[in-house]
Order: C-alpha cells, then structure tokens, then sequence
C-alpha cells in the first residue's frame, strides 16, 4: 500500500476528479453516473425495506452502500439487479431502462452481483464454477454443446482467464476441488472471482469480506482497487468502516429503507444522521467528535467480525432497526449477520 | 427345483426389453432429477403420450408407423412444453405437484369412456406393431443355455439397445459440455446461475424436453415389445420405479440408469421365480406366504434392498460419495 502515499494511481485520481463538485446530499446527482435510480419502493407486508428517492452511482469509481443491519442494502441490491420486484420505481444503467428487466438480462447488461449469503455451486469444481461465467459461450446452447469442436477453442480461453483470476485470489491451488469443500472466506473468494469472469460494467458485491481472514482482506481490497485501475464501477456493501473508508471514494448511507446520507467517508462518518442511524436515535450526543464516532463506528463492526458464530446475542433479524447495537459497542453481539451463521453452519 | 428356470429368467431380465425400456424412462429422468434436480413425478406420462401416440396413429387412424413415431416424439415435446411453462418459473415443489397430477390425468384421459372410440378405453389399443415386426432381420431366435429369446425379442431388444446407446452417447456428450455444465449448476443454485447471465427457466425447459424425449423412447420400446398400450401401465408407480433405478445406478452418471434398471429387473425377476419355487418345494410353508403372495413379497423385498441401499449407499452404485456428502451439508 505504499505507493498509494507516493503515487495517486490513475484511477484514483479519475474517481476523485469526478466526485470532487458533488454535494455531500442524499440523491446527489453525479457528473457521469453509470446507474441511475429513482422513487424505488420495496414493502413486505407493512414494513417498508427499501424507499429511495434518487440515487445515482458514479462510473468508474469504488461506492460503499452502508447502513445498520435491516437498513435494506441488500433488498435494494436485489430490486436493482432483478432478483426482486419492486412496488414502485424506475432506473437505468448505461442509459437503458432495468426495471422489470429479468435476472440474467440485467447480467448481460454488465451488472453483476454476489450474494450476501454466498451461493457457491457446491458439486461443481472450482474451476467449473470460474468457467460458468463466460459470457457468449457457444458449448452452452444445446445441439452445439454435442460436437466439442464447436466450443473446445473458447473453452480454452474462457479457462486460460478463470485460472488468471483464481490465482489472483489464491484459489488456484483448489481448482479442481468441489466449491463445497471451501471454507466459508474462500467461497465468498470464489464468487467474486466468478463475477468477474463475466466482465461487468459494474459489480455489486454484498459484503465481499465478511469471513475473509485479515490476511487475505488486504489483498482483496487491493483486488477491489485494481477494478477501478480496470474503469470497472464497484458498489459494495460493507460493515467494517476501516475498510469502507480505505477503499472507497464514496459512500452511501441507507437507514430504514432511505438513503439518509452521502459523501466522502470522512463526512459520511462525521454525520450526525449516520450516527443516529447507527447508535439509535436516542443516545446521549456527547460524541460528535468525528474521530471518536468513526472510530466507534468502525469499532462496532469490528466486533461483528470477531464475534464467534453463533455466540451470544439475539440475531439480527429480530433485532429492530434502532437498537442494533448499543452504543459503546461492549454488547454489541447482536449482529451476528447471516452470513456468519452460514459460514458457522459449514464448518 | 428348476435352477436353469430361475437364472434364465433372471439372467434374460439383464437384457430383455422390459429392462431396456425402464433403462429409457430413468435416463431421462436423470436428466430431469440427476443432472437439473428438477423433481418430475409424471415421467410416465412421457412414455404414456409416446405410446399412445404410436399406437392411436397407427390402430385408430390407420397411418404410417413412422408417422406414428414422429407424433410420439412431439407429444412429448409438447408435454414438456405444457408441464414447463407454467411451473418452471416457481419453486422446485411446484413442477412435482404439477407433474404428478399431469401425469394421472393423461392416464385417466386414456382410459376415459368418452374417448374410447379412439384409445380403446380401460383396454387399450393393439395391432400398431406390425411394420414395425415386418423389419425384423431375424428369422430365429436366440438359445444360449439357460437364456433363451425368440426372434420378435430379438429385434425389440436391438432396436432397444440401439436407442441406450444413443441416448447415453448424447447424455454423456451434452453434461461434459458447457450446456451440462449450466445444467448441473442450476441444480446447486439458480439464483447463481441467474447472476451469471444465464437464462435458467430455458435451461430447466430445454432439459425437460431432453428427458421427455428420452423417456419416450423408452414408451415406444415398452409398446412395442407388448404390440399392445394400456393406460393402467402408465400410473404414478411406474416413475417410483424409474427413481429407484436412478437412485439406485447413482444419480447424475451416465450408465448409472441402465446399471439401475438392471440391477433392479434380475432381483425382481429372480425373487419372483425364487419364492414360488421354494413354496411349491415346501421350503417355505404356506402359512408365511402363498404362491399369489409371493409376487408382492418381492416388491417388499425390492424395496427394502432399497432401503438399505439408501442407508449404507446413499449415491448409488456408481455415485461419488463425496458428492453426497456435500449434498447433504
Ligand atoms: N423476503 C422478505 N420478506 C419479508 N421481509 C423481508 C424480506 N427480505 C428482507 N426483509 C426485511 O427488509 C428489511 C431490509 O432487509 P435487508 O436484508 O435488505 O437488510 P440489509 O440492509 O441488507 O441488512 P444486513 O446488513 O443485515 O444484511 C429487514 O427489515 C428485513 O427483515
Ligand atoms: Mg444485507
């Protein structure tokens, strides 16, 4: 990470150039915005998961979606992407309208998300799982997958690329193992790998790093880096603010369904209304201090991280908005996040 | 006790028609449940449709046989077509609920009074096997030892292999393809797949027209090595045994159908020569079982070998253990 202090890569400076006029709003309008949404509402029965006026994502630059657990991040991701049908609202991508648009069409597009609770295909090898996501490939119609001649070329490339990409991810040397004997950290590896075998436009990763061991988190935040070296658009969502405020150059900030803050991450994590958010509405104010909330902010998803699988707590789906977490962060266990169980039940 | 009997009985069944039909059935059905996991309780409606769509053409409306074959064949097109539209976009439960009343209902339309004019009714139809017997090559059956085949087995049994061999050539070709490999992923995770670009519910459609077809082939060899259909044959017990050979060979392997169906066939057929001997030989005393129980007693047997065989063998006779295991995380 040195040279970041020396250099200021291309990229870097590209999406800093770019988000440098933008107001620290919510809705903010963007000078070149790859995606583009307005007015979405999702509601499950009475409660409304997902309420976003307008948002619009930078191109070519790296967004972090944050918000306490049941914010509705990943119910958004999911409306955006075509997994879930939205009550009301319209965006675009690349200028083309997506809503009501199926699942893998929105892929083709160049749009491609993981999944929260990762969806590793379990008796396909890993390297099978890589070669899954080439795009156009002719073996996958049906008469031309019965003469090898037709699609044994592009297979070739199609695995020449898969296997650069798990060697970037330290997978390589389990290529040709099942991706159900992966860990929980190696699988969320795998999907990101395998998004990126469909070369998107834009990713959207859901919690790319949760479960992935220190060690290895550095090299993929590097990873993460290189996509926006490559004019790729990251948005992602994440706990953990040291890493929302290494990597990315913009945050966005959900509460209750509704983005209720954007910016940089050092405004972003500066604002009382992230606060709130965060620590409830109800606690004391004494600590607007931006260090000192950033920190504590940082801190409480910290303790997500160490928290061991299933320990104590109730879990965050029964948890209400507000008081997710106590301020302070000492019992803050109840955010045991899906994924951890998951991860914990794999074991 | 007549020994040659029952192992030529038994042996016949590793190669006789009734086995290569059920070899048929299963390895479209392993298409379907193996490789996809789509959950089609009504394969017997494909070998059903195929069947009566042979023999109505050629019995009731005096067309060609091949004209026959080709109807059979995109009836069970249009079955796949009719069964998918509507369920393969839900969940997986759905097409089970929705294949196996599909499945009573095309047995019930075939026996209906209303339209027995053209399907015969609860008696079926005959004599649509004729050109099909004017083909035969062979003059004389078959003796080798206890085995013993005439030449109209014959000439059901090749065509019949004929087709195994075909079909497993294009199953073994199209899973180690991309197409397979789509196919196969869809059964770990659809909404993956989905993320990835590709279209799932044409990927489960085109699958299902794939094991229908296959299945169908295996209703024209059962018509035919009868020369009669008879809508009772084709009820929902018909694709219970289809999955116990799947299961049974391992599911998701290309010869594992066929190993299924004969493994299957020679236990049955020898516990059903077996027990009837031993009665009449007075080993087994009437008050276990009379000779009329045996037939049902063998089943019993059938299934609890199966039973075991799921405890201590869970993928089958050619599956991947490890395989299992993962499914079973
Ligand atoms: N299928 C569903 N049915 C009913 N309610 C749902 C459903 N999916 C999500 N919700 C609700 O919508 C709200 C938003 O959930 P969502 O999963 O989007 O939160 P999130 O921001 O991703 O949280 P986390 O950080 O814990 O992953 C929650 O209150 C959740 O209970
Ligand atoms: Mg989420």
């Amino acid at each position: 990470m040195a040279d970041d202090i020396t250099t200021v890569p291309p990229g870097v400076a590209r999406a800093a150039e770019a988000l440098k006029d933008v107001p620290h709003e919510p809705g903010a309008k963007k000078k070149d915005p790859i995606l583009v949404a307005d007015s979405v509402v999702r509601r499950f029965g009475g409660l409304t998961a997902v309420n976003v006026g307008h948002v619009e994502i930078q191109r070519g630059a790296i967004t972090a979606l944050i918000g306490p657990n049941g914010a509705g991040k990943t119910t958004f991701f999911n409306l955006l992407t075509g997994f879930d049908r939205p009550d009301e609202g319209k965006w675009e991508f690349n200028g083309k309208p997506l809503a009501g648009v199926a699942a893998h069409k929105v892929a083709r597009q160049g749009m491609v998300r993981t999944f929260q609770l990762t969806k590793a295909l379990s008796r396909l090898s890993v390297i099978d799982n890589m070669r899954l996501g080439g795009t156009g490939q002719k073996g996958e119609r049906f008469w031309q997958s019965l003469i090898p001649a037709i699609w044994r070329g592009q297979e070739k490339e199609i695995t020449e690329r898969a296997d650069e990409l798990l060697a970037r991810f330290k997978l390589d040397t389990k290529r040709e193992d099942f991706a159900g004997s992966l860990s929980g950290g190696q699988r969320k590896l795998l999907e990101m790998a395998r998004a990126l075998m469909v070369q998107p436009d834009m990713v959207m990763l859901d919690e790319p790093m949760a479960g992935v061991n220190p060690a290895l988190t550095q090299s993929l935040l590097g990873h993460v880096k290189s996509l926006r070296e490559d004019g790729m658009t990251v948005l992602f969502v994440e706990h953990d603010m040291d890493m929302v405020r290494d990597i990315s150059d913009w945050v966005i900030v959900m509460g209750q369904g509704s983005i209720i803050a954007e910016g940089t991450p050092d405004t972003v994590m500066a604002d009382p209304r992230v606060i709130d958010a965060y620590l409830g509405a109800h606690h004391d104010g004494t600590q607007h201090d931006p260090e000192a909330v950033a920190e504590e902010v940082g801190e409480v998803a910290a303790t997500d991280e160490s928290a061991a699988p299933g320990g104590s707590g109730a879990s965050a789906d029964s948890a209400a908005p507000g008081d997710f977490a106590a301020p302070g962060g000492s019992g803050a266990s109840g955010e045991v996040s899906g994924e951890k169980k998951a991860a914990g039940a794999d074991e | 006790m007549n020994w040659d009997v029952i192992f030529g009985v038994s042996l016949e069944s590793l190669l006789n028609a009734t086995m290569i039909a059920y070899a048929l059935a299963a390895i479209g059905l392993n298409v379907h449940f193996g490789y996809t996991g789509l959950l089609n309780f009504g394969q017997s409606a494909f070998l059903g449709v195929a069947a009566y769509g042979l023999a109505m053409t050629v019995s009731t409306f005096d067309l060609p046989f091949w004209l026959g074959i080709v109807i059979g064949l995109v009836g069970a097109v249009l079955l796949a077509l009719l069964l998918g539209i509507p369920t393969l976009r839900l969940r997986a439960d759905y097409l089970a609920i929705v294949t196996i009343a599909a499945a009573e209902i095309v047995r019930l339309l075939f026996r209906s009074v209303t339209l027995s004019e053209w399907t015969g009714g609860s008696d079926g139809l005959q004599r649509f096997s004729d050109d099909f017997y004017s083909m035969n090559p062979y003059s004389k059956g078959l003796e080798i030892g206890v085995v013993n085949f005439d030449e109209r087995e014959l000439w059901v049994m090749t065509v019949g292999w004929l087709l195994i061999a075909l079909s497993l050539l294009i199953v073994f070709l199209a899973m180690r393809s991309p197409w397979g490999r789509v196919i196969k992923a869809i059964r770990e995770d659809e909404d993956a797949v989905r993320s990835l670009g590709k279209n799932v519910v044409s990927y489960k459609m085109q699958s299902l027209i794939l094991g229908g077809v296959l299945g169908s082939l295996g209703g024209f060899i059962f018509a035919l090595s009868r020369a009669a259909v008879q809508p009772d044959t084709y009820g929902t017990e018909f694709t219970f045994y289809m999955y116990t050979i799947v299961i049974l060979g391992g599911a998701a392997r290309v010869f594992g159908p066929v190993i299924g169906s004969m493994i299957f066939w020679v236990l049955l057929a020898f516990i059903n020569a077996l027990l009837p001997a031993l009665i009449s030989q007075g080993y087994i005393p009437t008050w276990i079982m009379t000779p009329i129980q045996a037939g049902a007693v063998g089943y019993i047997l059938v299934g609890l070998g199966l039973v075991l065989l799921l405890i201590f063998r869970p993928q089958g006779i050619f599956g991947d253990k490890k395989e299992v295991m993962l499914d079973g995380r």
